[in-house]
């Protein structure tokens, strides 16, 4: 191995440094007195007003943040669930199963990956005001989102190579039904992988805006949607706006340093497959 | 379990299937009706959900296109008008020049640096894990927050940005009001954003590299920069590919942090004069704001359109630098 000159240590740590200056200064004004952001130069340690900012945050009824967060919560864990149980059954079928137009089915499914999500939006919107009768409600920010053909191909890629054909060979054999064997032979198999779609698929919902925002209206909103209610309205109130940003970032943050071995492993290796 | 072999008898008849027929099991009637129709049952919550909720909106929004629609149900055909109307419509030309003017800002300098962190995260290094996380970090926050901070640095008084540009003598920059320093401040957003995810992506194709060419090369006297250029850099084509197809749907649809970036009431003009409004905010105007579903699915059209040819273009310059 090549030695490593203390040059690129250096780099490293200035990108390092980029990249969690945003987030030490969100929690920094987040906890400080709203006058401090002007202080030139800005403020460099935490203060203790973090229970008065929050506590604006949530007396504010127009943002109705708590509300958001309760809604982001039901919202990314259903779809979570959903998205992840229906793309092992589907990546598991093509993977392992034989059956009549399999290669064009999956090739439907990379197609749509391609698809941009706002290119439906309109008729999506006009389909659940007007047909459905939906608008401002959870079911209409989630439905759309219960399958994905990124997880589906995912999980197909995954199960191809985790997922051995004598063992499925065994199994019926053995007389399992299908459901049988994906239940007690494919599912086990594919933990990690889901594990990793699951985490990705929480993060995404988390933090989808577009869609949410022009279904939801500041009643029921999600997390995002409040912030940007906040952000737009009491832009002046800089400490209220950064306490509700610091809360609604704190989850993905604990996810993140919890499980980030995962999630990068799964993206590090979905670049290569691809 | 049960209900599973329930439910596929009622679909028998729709389902010809010749697939891997088991003979072997227990009862061999239901065995074989499992095989055959289990697989469609699996890969049909899939299809069923994208053709109600992403084809037919695809499908809707080609027709509205053609009509004049409103979200009351007035609704007239009109064939190509509202196309043509765009194609002479200022301030869909202005949105659409923001947009690919920000585009590039980002995406040029953001893929260098990916591809130069990718370079540094490939030598051997302690704390790789932790290197890793730190650089992928900023991907984990909403574009919400990364807005709404960003929004801070890049305020005209007591931002971050502009206090530091004051020692170089530079500014104070009023980075809403221009149009060229409205789309640095997002395009550093972009950036601060997607970088390290970028770099991670470059970081695994790196290591599927044989090390064995490195070797060889450096037994042949190639320096570092040598082998970036000549083994490192041809082998990173297609996932360099990826990323700037990938790049180029999300940069098309930008909308959050523009949003965001102009706070108060007008927010989805993108400033005062327009200076920062993309494509999408601009249907988002059309069709939300003022409720003209015709139009709006017409822009969202021509805006599918251009990353098409985005994506074409793109396709085409790699498979000639491929050949070259």
């Amino acid at each position: 191995m090549r030695k490593t000159p203390t040059l690129t240590y250096f780099a490293l740590a200035i990108a390092c440094l980029l990249s969690v200056v945003p987030f030490y200064f969100m929690f920094i004004v987040a906890t400080r007195k709203l006058e401090v952001i002007n202080a030139v130069p800005p403020p460099v340690l935490p203060g203790g007003e973090f229970g008065e900012n929050f506590g604006r945050v949530l007396d504010n009824e127009h943002a109705a943040f708590l509300y958001g967060l309760v809604n982001s919560i039901i919202v990314s864990s259903v779809v979570t669930i959903s998205l992840v149980f229906f793309s092992s059954l589907a990546g598991f079928a093509f993977a392992k199963l034989r059956f009549k137009g399999k290669n064009v089915m999956l090739l439907i499914i990379i197609t749509t990956m391609m698809i941009p999500t706002q290119l439906g939006l309109i008729p999506l919107y006009d389909m659940m005001v007007n047909f459905f009768h939906l608008d401002d409600t959870l079911p209409a920010v989630i439905l759309p989102f219960l399958v994905s053909g990124f997880g589906v191909f995912m999980m197909r890629q995954y199960a191809a190579s985790a997922v051995s054909d004598e063992l499925i060979e065994a199994a019926r054999v053995d007389g399992c039904t299908t459901f049988r064997l994906y239940w007690s032979v494919v599912l086990p198999a594919l933990r990690p992988a889901m594990g990793v779609l699951g985490l990705l698929t929480f993060m995404e919902q988390w933090n989808s805006f577009l869609w949410p925002y022009a279904i939801l209206t500041a009643d029921t909103p999600t997390v995002q949607v409040s912030l940007a209610l906040l952000a737009s309205a009491y832009y002046t109130d800089y400490a209220q706006v950064f306490a509700a940003t610091a809360v609604a970032t704190l989850p993905l943050l604990v996810v993140f340093v919890v499980f980030g071995r995962q999630i990068i492993g799964g993206i590090m290796e979905g670049a290569v497959k691809a | 379990m049960v209900r599973v072999q329930n439910a596929g008898a009622v679909t028998t008849h729709g389902a010809s299937a010749t697939g891997g027929v088991h003979k072997r099991g227990p009862s061999g009637r239901m065995s074989r009706l499992d095989t055959r129709v289990s697989p469609y049952l699996y890969v049909a919550p899939f299809f069923i959900v994208f053709a109600l909720f992403g084809l037919y909106p695809l499908g809707m929004t080609a027709w509205m296109s053609l009509h004049d629609w409103d979200l009351i149900g007035d609704r007239s055909f009109i064939g190509f008008e509202n196309y043509a109307a765009l194609m002479s419509d200022e301030y869909f030309w202005n949105a659409a020049r923001n947009t690919l003017a920000i585009f590039l800002i980002a995406t040029i300098p953001q893929l260098m640096m990916a591809l130069f962190l990718a370079e540094l995260l490939n030598r051997g290094l302690r704390a790789r894990t932790f290197l890793r996380m730190t650089i992928f970090v900023p991907n984990v926050t909403s574009l919400a927050a990364v807005a709404i901070v960003f929004g801070l640095f890049f305020r005209r008084d007591f931002g971050a940005i502009n206090w530091l540009l004051g020692f170089v003598d530079i500014g104070p920059i009023d980075w809403q009001r221009e149009r060229l320093s409205s789309w640095i401040a997002i395009a550093t957003m972009i950036d601060w954003r997607w970088t390290g995810y970028n770099a991670l992506i470059f970081l695994a194709a790196m290591q599927a590299i044989p090390r064995d060419l490195y070797e060889s090369a450096s037994l042949d006297g190639a320096g570092r920069w040598r082998q970036f250029t000549s083994i490192t850099l041809p082998s990173l084509r297609p996932t360099a590919f990826f990323v700037v197809i990938v790049s180029t749907i999300g940069g098309w649809q930008l909308f959050t942090e523009p949003l965001i970036f102009n706070s108060g009431s007008g927010a989805i003009l993108g400033g005062t004069q327009r200076q920062f409004q993309t494509v999408a905010m601009y249907m988002y105007e059309r069709g939300f704001a003022d409720l003209k579903f015709g139009y709006g699915a017409a822009i969202a059209f021509a805006l599918f359109a251009i990353i098409v040819v985005a994506s074409l273009l793109n396709f085409v310059l790699v498979r000639r630098s491929v050949r070259s």
